[in-house]
């Protein structure tokens, strides 16, 4: 009930980027299918993003000198158009991936291996 | 007994939302249910991008990463998902290492947003801020404008300071290049090897 009268800071705000960032971590680190650990990426990049714009509101502190103002939100933006950028290219890789060796497991993909 | 405070409990929503479904991300089996659960938490995102005054982001979030990037990754599933890879299963000793790593990520993480005092949430009850739309200054920022700043800057240095103009130009630029780099490696080599 706590926190339905109270007001959200910037830690609230935070403590979900780092469930996010950890989601996307293990998403990377424990799923087979190519498109999965895109998918694991993709969460990280939004939970580092919830931080940007959380550090750069107005609303989640009263001490504004500290913000970080507009600049959260251009990096935050800047972090949008290059995640898209990174799927378009990581999409064209693995689609060739499985046009190549018809397989989109991950473990499969050892070819340079030494 | 205080006032319920919507602000918090719209926060609290989709805070829920967000996480909870990127929980069920790295859970779920299968390749399909994954994309939906990741549209459903970088949606609830878009919402908290909204509650945290960023409107322009919040929309830029929904519009790319929803409307853009996510039906790219939808229509990698619907062409790569066949048979054996729509759910390949994990082995156990990886969910077990995985499932370590999140457990001492999360303790490190969550303790280090909570111990500083000006994070939290301690603003006094007559707090208010004024919500001014971010769209008209994100765009001159982006031209090398900064109107929020422009006492800032050091005489000197004001002609050389433009602000984001030369990262937008970058980030336009390799936006081309990676278009036609994705074209290139996606392009179908069948037909080049029946000629």
């Amino acid at each position: 009930m706590g926190l339905l009268t109270q007001s959200v800071g910037v830690s609230h705000f935070m403590a979900v980027g780092a469930i996010m960032f950890v989601c996307g971590v293990v998403c990377m680190a424990t799923k087979r299918n190519a498109l999965g650990v895109l998918m694991g990426i993709e969460l990280v990049l939004n939970g580092a993003n919830l931080n940007f714009v959380a550090f750069g509101s107005d609303f989640l502190r009263t001490d504004k000198s500290y913000s970080l103002g507009l600049d959260g939100n251009f990096v935050a933006l800047f972090v949008i158009v290059l995640a898209a950028a990174e799927a378009a290219v990581a999409l064209a890789i693995a689609l060739n991936f499985y046009n190549n060796h018809s397989t989109i497991d991950v473990d499969r993909a050892d070819e340079l291996r030494g | 007994m205080d006032a319920i405070n919507w602000h918090s409990c719209l926060f609290l929503l989709f805070a829920t939302m967000a996480s909870g479904f990127a929980v069920a991300v790295v859970l779920a089996g299968n390749i399909v249910r994954m994309a939906l659960y990741l549209i459903l938490s970088l949606g609830a995102t878009a919402g908290l991008f909204f509650l945290a005054g960023a409107d322009f982001v919040g929309a830029m979030q929904l519009m790319i990463y929803v409307g853009g990037t996510l039906v790219l990754l939808v229509f990698g599933v619907m062409l790569t998902a066949q048979g054996p890879f729509i759910s390949l299963k994990t082995q156990a000793g990886d969910w077990v290492l995985g499932l370590l790593l999140a457990g001492c990520l999360l303790a490190v993480l969550v303790p280090a947003a909570f111990s500083v005092a000006d994070w939290r949430n301690d603003k006094p009850a007559d707090f208010v801020a004024v919500q001014q739309d971010t769209a008209a200054r994100l765009g001159m920022g982006l031209l090398g404008v900064r109107v929020d700043r422009l006492e800032d800057r050091p005489e000197p240095l004001k002609a050389g300071m433009s602000s984001y103009l030369l990262p937008f130009e970058i980030v336009s630029v390799h936006l081309l290049v990676v278009l036609v780099g994705a074209a290139y490696l996606a392009r179908s080599k069948r037909r080049a090897a029946t000629n």
